[in-house]
This record gives C-alpha cells, structure tokens and sequence, in this order.
C-alpha cells in the first residue's frame, strides 16, 4: 500500500514537471511567432496542456481529498472553456481585419467569405 | 542583426532559467513556480509589446490559464486546499472577460 502510494507521488511530481515545461514553450511561442494565428495556436494548446498536466499532478499527490476533487473540477472546466475562447479569439481577430503573416499559405475562411458569401450569412443566422 | 538579438534573447532566457533551476537554497516546487513567473514575465512583454489589439487579447488569455497552474502550485507546496478555490474562480473570470473583449473586438456591442 505505501509503496502504490509513493509511486503515484513520484508520478504526480513528473507530471508537475511536464506541466511547467508545456507552459514555458507555450510562452516561448507566445514571444517568438511572427502572428497572431501562430502565436494564439501555440499559447492556447500548449498552455492549456500544461496547466490541466499540472492539476493531474495535484490529483495524483494529494489522493480524492479536497484538493483532488477541486484539481478535477478545474481540469473539467479548463478543456470545456479554453478552446472556446481561442476559436472566438481567432474569429474576432479575423473580422476585425488582422492581417496573416507574409509567408503564410493559404486563407479559407476569408475565400469561404468571398466565394459564398449567402451560405456564410445562412450559418451566422442560424448559430 | 536579427540574428544578433535573437541569440542575445536566447542567452538571457538561458541564464535566467538556469539560474532557476541551479541556485541552491530552493525546494523543488518553488523552482516550478518561478518558472512559470518566468512564463507570466513573457506574457507581460507581449502584452507591452503586442502589434495589434488580438495579440494583447491572447496574452491575457494565457496569462488567465498561467495564474491557475500558478495557484496549483502553491497549493501543492503550502498545502491548504483554498487555494484551488480561487484557480476555478480565475479560470470563470478569466473566461467570461475574454469573450468580451472579442466581442468588442468583432465591433459589436454587449448586448447583441
């Protein structure tokens, strides 16, 4: 019984570690990238991987007390919240005519505008 | 030039973390947690720095998750459980205030 619970510690603590590392290269892509489309798909990812690694960590060293059941209410509302807003945070900036970086490729949802403008109108309306 | 502030950037960031993670009188979650004061530190450049309104907007959307990892931590290295309580209660804010500014940002008001 000691030893499962001296393994899930060191487990805990190595997913701390990972949590940390996934948020500074979150970061570090939040600095170096050259656009805002870059810069929100390294941020969001890489930082919402981290900080649910990180609540995991918290599970795993305290057991199912009450620090457990909070980390896991957090993990829960961090994967059902961040990819929310940083869909919004993308389609905002695209409408408020952000413009790409110059070595980018390829721009769908501006041809989807231009292309057929009737069904875009369509699913703003509906949704 | 570029290339001169790039490895001028890479330096600092390198002394800075191993200066973290080497200098001797820290336990190890307190190392954790100045790196993501590291981390908070980069957000805060981007949000000085940031070319355009989105930018800034993404930077403080990250540094809303940052602060929550950042309460885990300290959590885990103080052990009181209360501190959990204000990581869901930033994760909510943090939540509710960024998809505000994107509808300000879309130029839309706040109550459509």
């Amino acid at each position: 019984m000691i030893e499962i619970v001296k393994i899930l510690h060191y487990a805990g603590y190595g997913f701390v570690v990972l949590g940390v590392l996934f948020d500074f290269f979150g970061c570090l892509g939040l600095i170096r990238l050259p656009d805002v489309y870059n810069r929100l798909q390294a941020a969001t990812k890489c930082v919402t991987m981290g900080t649910c690694s990180i609540m995991f960590g918290v599970l795993l060293i305290s057991g199912l007390g009450s620090q457990g059941i909070k980390a896991v209410f957090v993990i829960i509302f961090l994967i059902l919240t961040a990819p929310t807003s940083a869909h919004a945070l993308s389609r905002a900036a695209h409408i408020a005519g952000v413009p790409l970086c110059k070595r980018s490729v390829c721009d769908y949802y501006r041809e989807d505008k231009v292309l057929r403008p009737e069904q875009m109108s369509a699913e703003e309306e509906k949704s | 030039m570029r290339a001169i502030r790039w490895l001028l950037g890479l330096l600092f960031l390198a002394m800075i973390v191993t200066w973290i993670l080497i200098s001797p009188p820290l336990s190890f979650l307190i190392r954790c947690f100045y790196i993501i004061l590291l981390c908070g530190i980069l957000c805060l450049y981007r949000i000085l720095r940031g070319p355009t309104a989105a930018d800034r907007a993404v930077a403080i959307d990250t540094l809303g998750i940052l602060i929550v990892g950042f309460c885990a931590i300290l959590s885990l290295s103080t052990g009181r459980s209360w501190y959990l309580d204000i990581a869901i209660a930033w994760a909510l804010q943090s939540f509710i205030g960024v998809l505000a500014l994107t509808k300000f940002l879309e130029g839309r008001s706040f109550d459509d």
